[in-house]
């Protein structure tokens, strides 16, 4: 196995900052566009939403796709 | 004007018997926003936004009871869209790649950390990351599922979106983000038994 240090460093610290109350993708989707509006009304969703902003910083997926639609909502309103 | 409609009148007009002329809105609304998701994508044509579009309209009318009504409409319809447009360019982008010749590439039964050989650290610190290394490859062997090791393999050293890893095993996005989440609590568990802590792991390999 290569492990990179910054690679090992990724893995230790999501490992260990594992917590047992995260939710899964679907949950993230289903609460997607409420974190977001919050988000572009200045809000803090974060706080508001805590085990989203939990999941968008775990998953690559649901992340990119959150970026992504935080892109479009800017651009369109 | 599309600005304009109130959730309820998408959802009345959607689902009128005369609904084309919501459906064409929607499918326009949806290509525009699709443009600015996706705009710095080089290899995403025309034709591709129109596609995802349509697509995104045939998932959205099978899923306007599950609307609750929590954001605007079209804040719902778009997340659906970029859901759409992303599942197929993460298809396209990885279809080449198999699971195995990925996992190969980091897990080759051999156990050489790249940390140790380039490496300007003295050797007294360098004995401090080896066992640690060590005691960390020791429990990602006792402690994981095979499953669960090819799924942490793929995502987290391969860069493998969760959902063309779920594809390749059988599985969804959602039951494989369960699995790494399981794989992570069990890792988590033997590494603070072991009485590794954060700070001192990451402090071994700081700098
Ligand atoms: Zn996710």
């Amino acid at each position: 196995m290569i492990l990179e240090p910054t690679t090992l460093k990724r893995i230790v610290r999501s490992v260990l900052s594992t917590c047992p109350d995260e939710i899964g993708c679907d949950e993230c989707f289903e609460q997607l566009d409420r974190f977001v509006e919050l988000k572009l009304a200045g809000k803090n969703a974060a706080e508001a939403m805590p085990l989203v902003q939990d999941h968008l910083d775990r998953c690559p997926d649901c992340r990119e796709e959150f970026e992504a639609l935080l892109a479009v909502l800017r651009y369109m309103t | 004007m599309t600005e304009e409609r109130s959730n309820q009148e998408w959802l009345d007009a959607l689902r009128s018997p005369e609904p084309d002329e919501a459906l064409a809105e929607l499918r326009t609304l949806l290509v525009r926003g699709l443009r600015y998701a996706l705009a710095d994508r080089f290899n995403v044509t025309e034709d591709d936004l129109e596609d995802f579009a349509q697509n995104a309209l045939l998932r959205i009318l099978d899923n306007l009871h599950t609307f609750r009504g929590e954001s605007r409409f079209t804040t719902w319809a778009h997340k659906i869209a970029v859901r759409v447009a992303f599942t197929e360019l993460r298809r396209r982008r990885w279809q080449e790649v198999s699971l195995q010749d990925l996992i190969a590439r980091y897990d080759d039964g051999d156990f050489t950390p790249a940390a140790l050989t380039n490496h300007t650290a003295g050797p007294e610190r360098r004995t401090t990351q080896r066992l640690m290394l060590e005691t960390i490859q020791r429990i990602i062997a006792e402690e994981l599922t095979e499953r669960q090791r090819q799924a942490m393999t793929a995502v987290m050293m391969g860069g493998m979106p969760l959902e063309e890893v779920a594809r390749r095993m059988g599985t969804n996005r959602n039951a494989l983000y369960k699995l790494l989440h399981d794989a992570r609590q069990h890792l988590k568990k033997r590494l603070l038994a072991e009485g590794l802590t954060p700070q001192e792991v990451l402090a071994a390999f700081e700098g």
